[in-house]
């Protein structure tokens, strides 16, 4: 119990110091690459609930990021339409496409999924370059508005947007958290650990396989929808492969299934990029060999290896008293 | 009619440099069942040390190949041991996602050494050829040749070499090989060799008629995948066929259907296949 007792007030801890930092840092700078990093946040829980949960690595993920700001920027650039519904209809759409795709893709497996997802992502980028007609191509799309004020609420100062991001990244926590500790998602570690055995006992592999897959692409269209909202300029770039690198290394150094490494890896990454400003496009020369050298020595990435030290000590502890006890014993 | 037999030969040509680069992929998927995303950035070496041995080097076009053949296939012995080799009995998410680490590695390093200038290779082949009314150049016809040869060399090698016969075996079954005293190490490092000196030569001889970025493994290594997957992952004469197919099939797509979507071919066709049968086309069962 003490031991999740602490695990709360960590937690607490935590968002306190995120609902703080507007309040005791006025660098405008570092609150709009904290909000951008907590958008990055949401997609890689939405990567990590496919691949470090159900065990399907999908290399697509920044196309599903595209389509759900694209989704938005068109349905309120070109349709007209205001902000808000169309911040939530932009991941549905997003859901509906990943739901379709996901359809075909999850009939392959391992290898063949990780192939085929990589070349329906480079299809989506594609498609959002060359259609110029409905993205404007390279061009982009400009003039995106923010999130309007709800009410008496105002979102459209920085620190607003801040906050709204983070209770959104907060929401998100929070579904994972508890879609992973239901039924549904240990179907997910079933699958992940082994298919046929999952099959075996019961489990419809396809149903939950798809659930994790629609579930994913609707945590990136959100997270896209996010983006566009923020940033209120989008381009084809933000659906490129290279994207889905990016968030891969965020989910990898963090920690690949756990709850709190897409967190660590983000943040972690991120603050070391604003360090190694000077190395400009030349940063992968650093997180290329990170990601491989995490993958061979510690492959659940920073928040497994943690994890591992702390039941580690657990386990020798248990044992120490063990032997304790069993000494007692002996001398009486 | 000159136009299809320009294009067919077209076809000829991009579907051996196609070739030769799944080849190295295939083989390297037939004894370690490792998808080598970062196969495409040795591709993308493989032209930049081409292209400096020329320019800086001095070199003659041929012998800067030779070289390049030795430096990319080093690279890709050394990816073997570093990365793949202690990663041999890990799940293949692992493998994936090592492989992409050594590929963001290698593209950042090329960026960094060579800039991300579109740069030009010369060759000194470049003369046009008659042949009746359709013109060729002789770098498009060194590149059939060529690519060809080294196939043959290729199969020769693997069918009647008893070194190249441990590939197959290897390849066959893992377990077995080992048990008849195959090391599998000398095994693994020489195809990875095979694989780097297949991916340089095709990016030398095709760099001429294209442009040398750093990205420009990109798009190859996606066609690449495709291409194994149509021919079955591990077969090498499935990937010398499939090479051909997306070859024709994306130089008269350009011409007839769509030229603004031709990168697209590929990978509609794989969405296809993929989508028709999981496994593949020619795909063994079991494996």
């Amino acid at each position: 119990m003490p031991t999740l007792l602490s695990k709360k007030y960590a937690l607490i801890a935590i968002i306190l110091v995120a609902i703080l930092i507007p309040l005791l840092s006025t660098n405008e700078y570092y609150l709009h690459i904290l909000t951008l990093s907590f958008i990055w946040i949401i997609a890689v829980y939405g990567l990590n609930l496919l691949a470090g949960f159900t065990g399907y690595l999908s290399l697509a993920h920044a196309g599903f990021f595209g389509i759900g700001a694209y989704a938005l920027g068109l349905l309120t650039v070109k349709g007209g339409m205001s902000f808000w519904p169309a911040f939530f209809l932009a991941p549905v759409i997003t859901t509906v496409i990943g739901f379709f795709i996901g359809l075909v893709a999850l009939r392959t497996k391992e290898h063949f999924f990780a192939i085929y997802t990589l070349c329906v992502g480079y299809i989506i980028y594609l498609v959002i370059d060359k259609w110029e007609g409905l993205t404007g191509g390279v061009r982009g799309l400009i003039g995106i508005p923010g999130p309007t004020n709800i009410g008496p609420i105002e979102l459209t100062s920085a620190n607003a947007r801040y906050y709204f991001v983070l209770t959104v990244l907060l929401l998100v926590v929070f579904l994972i958290y508890r879609i992973v500790n239901s039924l549904v998602g240990r179907s997910f570690i079933a699958i992940r650990n082994d298919e046929q055995l999952a099959q075996s006992i019961g489990i419809s592999t396809l149903k939950n396989k798809l659930m994790s897959f629609v579930l994913s692409t609707f945590f990136a269209g959100l997270a896209g929808a996010l983006y566009a909202s923020f940033i209120r300029f989008i381009g084809p770039d933000i659906s490129n492969i290279n994207i889905t690198f990016d968030l891969l290394i965020f989910m990898i150094v963090g920690g690949i299934g756990t709850l709190s490494g897409p967190v660590i890896g983000t943040l972690l990454i991120v603050v070391l990029s604003q360090q190694l400003q000077f190395l400009q496009d030349h940063r992968m020369l650093i997180f290329g060999p990170l990601l491989t050298s995490i993958i061979i020595f510690s492959p659940r990435g920073l928040a497994g290896m943690y994890l591992t030290w702390y039941y580690k000590r657990k386990a020798k502890k248990k044992a120490q008293i063990q032997t304790d006890n069993a000494s007692i014993g002996g001398d009486s | 009619m000159e136009l299809l037999i320009q294009q067919l030969f077209n076809g000829l040509t991009i579907g051996s440099v196609y070739s030769l680069v799944a080849l190295g992929l295939t083989l390297v998927y037939g004894i370690l069942h490792i998808p080598n995303f970062a196969h495409g950035a040795l591709y993308m070496v493989g032209a930049y040390v081409t292209l400096t041995m020329m320019v800086q080097g001095g070199f003659h076009y041929l012998l800067a190949i030779v070289i390049s053949i030795l430096v990319v296939g080093l690279i890709s012995v050394l990816m073997e041991r570093v990365v793949f080799h202690p990663l041999r009995d890990s799940t293949p998410i692992q493998h994936k996602v090592a492989a992409i680490g050594v590929l963001l590695f290698l593209e950042a390093l090329a960026h960094y050494i060579w800039g991300a200038d579109y740069q030009q290779m010369p060759t000194p082949y470049g003369q046009v050829v008659k042949v009746f009314d359709l013109t060729f150049t002789m770098q498009r016809i060194l590149i059939v040749v060529t690519a060809i040869v080294v196939m043959i060399l290729l199969y020769l090698f693997l069918k009647k070499t008893y070194t190249g016969a441990t590939i197959i075996a290897m390849s066959q079954n893992r377990e077995g090989a080992y048990l008849v005293g195959i090391n599998a190490n000398k095994v693994a490092m020489l195809t990875f060799f095979i694989a780097g000196a297949l991916a340089a030569i095709g990016a030398s001889l095709t760099s001429p008629i294209n442009l040398v970025f750093p990205s420009m493994g990109h798009l190859v290594i996606l066609k690449a995948f495709v291409i194994i997957i149509i021919g079955g992952m591990g077969s090498v004469p499935g990937a010398i066929l499939g090479g051909y197919i997306l070859g024709f099939s994306e130089s008269l797509g350009a011409t007839y259907l769509f030229s603004d979507y031709k990168d697209l071919i590929a990978f509609v066709l794989l969405v296809i296949i993929l989508t028709v049968k999981p496994q593949g086309i020619f795909a063994k069962g079991g494996v």
